[in-house]
């Protein structure tokens, strides 16, 4: 059922990018990468992905929001699912309620890296079949 | 900078209250080694208690308490502060015949005494005193606690970046153990090869990070000998070249026959290697790279030019600090520790160096150090211990 679906995945490690490819595309993605924000940016303009993996800390600490916001202004309906090292490392605790309209972090989904890729896979098929 | 500092001055007799206030009312010190003008704001009490009801009030830094009060005595007010756990510098006024409770207040705490009668320059001395010691110790803190802040970034920023090749080696692994690119050993090969670069990257992080912590620490072994610089020039040249020619990448040595100066082979070494390396790394294909060794007086003068991706301003600016790394779409695919140049920076700073880069970007990047022939063993520790 996941056969058409497009995933985009940002993230400035081209390891995890090839990494993450392979997993979603061995559970049946179609899977575009993008190294960083801009590189994203101008894919964005040609294709709406039908969900976006987004690492948090690339050339900014905060560029994961950045780009998760700059996805939700093009494609409302497209859910974006960020990958993070930042709780770990800093101890600051996301509580974000993605309904939360007041907000300015939009993201469907947070994630504590290193990512597994069942629990990757799962929160795709749950978001995309909500 | 100015200061203004609360002076709470507690004492029984108004003439003394009167005195103190007028002497420091309008009255300015300069503490030229803090470079900051200090002035005073002057709050009075005539008793003990009133004084610890001011003190909650108007929280004063510097506190000129008389010992024999009419209700609770001077050592009582000083007792209750020290149990407040408040930061303030108590001044005991004390006449002559009670010269041994003023010996035992300055032994609970009290920073200094000023025995009556005074005059009002004795007095100006002593808050002066007061008033340096006590922005001294301020200082201090406030340096303490952003070398804290230092630290703990510099930790935040390092557990990143050793967690980013264990991720990546984890990562490829996982997808060996579940065979997701076939069941063909073959297809695993750039799996593997990227493995053992991430893990070679992490090798490199971890040396870099002791060579920075035995500099910085000051405790790394020194062997102060004669060196020929051009010959550890041709050692380090050497060392680059596999990954130069690999990228058919060429590299020029323009250097004397010999040039000898009194340096640790091991830091010259890693002075060079790493301004080498990077020439290499941020080069282009077919690119090359010029090494200039040359004799100025008592110093020598290194030059790695490079005919690489370059830098804009901004970002040579950032250059030397550590782990900053200039990240854009060309470097993007280049592996480096982000501590080679803070290492290099610090180690030429013990001869009494200096590196400097001139860069423009797509066309070339050019590192000079300046290194001198002598460096004396005593700047270099003084200069180790600062850095």
């Amino acid at each position: 059922m996941s056969d058409d679906k497009k995933i985009l995945i940002v993230d400035d490690d081209a390891d995890q990018r090839e990494i993450l490819a392979i997993e979603l595309q061995s559970a049946g993605y179609q899977v575009l990468t993008a190294e960083g924000e801009s590189a994203a940016e101008d894919l964005l303009m040609s294709t709406r992905p039908d969900l976006a993996v987004v690492d948090l800390m690339m050339d900014n600490m905060d560029s994961g929001f950045v780009l998760s916001h700059r996805i939700k202004q093009l494609y409302p309906e497209t859910p974006v699912i960020i990958l993070t090292s930042v709780a770990a490392e800093t101890r600051l605790e996301f509580n974000i309620d993605p309904d939360d309209k007041q907000s300015w972090i939009k993201a469907d989904a947070w994630i504590d890296k290193p990512v597994r890729a069942e629990q990757l896979c799962g929160e795709i098929e749950r978001l995309l079949n909500a | 900078m100015t200061e203004t500092l609360n002076v709470l001055v507690c004492d029984d007799e108004p003439g003394m209250l009167k005195g103190t206030e007028r002497a420091l009312r309008r009255h300015q010190i300069e503490l030229v080694d803090l470079q900051t003008t200090v002035a005073f704001n002057v709050v009075m009490a005539d008793s003990g208690e009133k004084a610890l009801e001011r003190i909650q009030a108007e929280r004063p830094d510097i506190l000129l308490l008389d010992y024999k009060l009419p209700g609770i005595s001077g050592l009582e007010v000083q007792e209750q502060l020290a149990q407040q756990g408040l930061d303030i510098l108590t001044v005991m006024i004390s006449a002559y015949s009670s010269l041994q409770t003023v010996i035992t207040a300055t032994k609970r705490g009290a920073f200094d005494f000023v025995v009556k009668p005074f005059t009002p320059d004795e007095l100006r001395t002593t808050v002066q005193r007061a008033a340096h010691h006590l922005l001294l110790h301020r200082q201090a803190l406030r340096l303490a606690e952003e070398r804290k802040q230092i630290r703990f970034e510099f930790i935040r920023v390092l557990g990143h970046e050793l967690k980013a090749p264990l991720a990546a080696v984890e990562g490829y692994m996982r997808l060996l153990e579940k065979q997701a690119l076939g069941d063909q050993i073959s297809q695993y090969g750039h799996i593997v090869e990227r493995s053992l670069i991430r893990l070679d990257g992490m090798r490199k992080l971890i040396y870099d990070l002791l060579d920075l912590t035995r500099i910085e620490s000051g405790k790394k072994q020194r062997d102060l000998v004669s060196v020929d610089v051009c010959e550890a020039v041709r050692m380090a040249v050497e060392t680059a070249l596999p990954e130069a020619q690999e990228r058919q990448i060429s590299i020029h040595a323009d250097i004397p026959d010999e040039l000898t100066m009194h340096a640790d082979r091991g830091e010259l070494e890693i002075i060079l290697n790493n301004l080498l390396s990077n020439a290499v790394k941020y080069n282009k294909d077919e690119g090359s790279v010029t090494i200039t060794v040359a004799n100025q007086g008592d110093q020598v003068r290194i030059d790695v030019a490079d005919t690489g991706i370059g830098m804009s301003p901004e970002e040579s600016a950032r250059l030397f600090n550590e782990f900053v790394r200039i990240k854009n779409e060309k470097t993007a695919s280049i592996l480096g520790s982000g501590l080679g140049l803070s290492i290099v920076k610090k180690l030429v700073a013990l001869y009494g160096g200096t590196i400097s880069v001139a860069s423009e970007k797509d066309v070339g990047t050019t590192f000079t150090v300046v290194l001198h022939k002598e460096p004396h063993a005593q700047e270099a520790t003084v200069q180790a211990a600062g850095a």
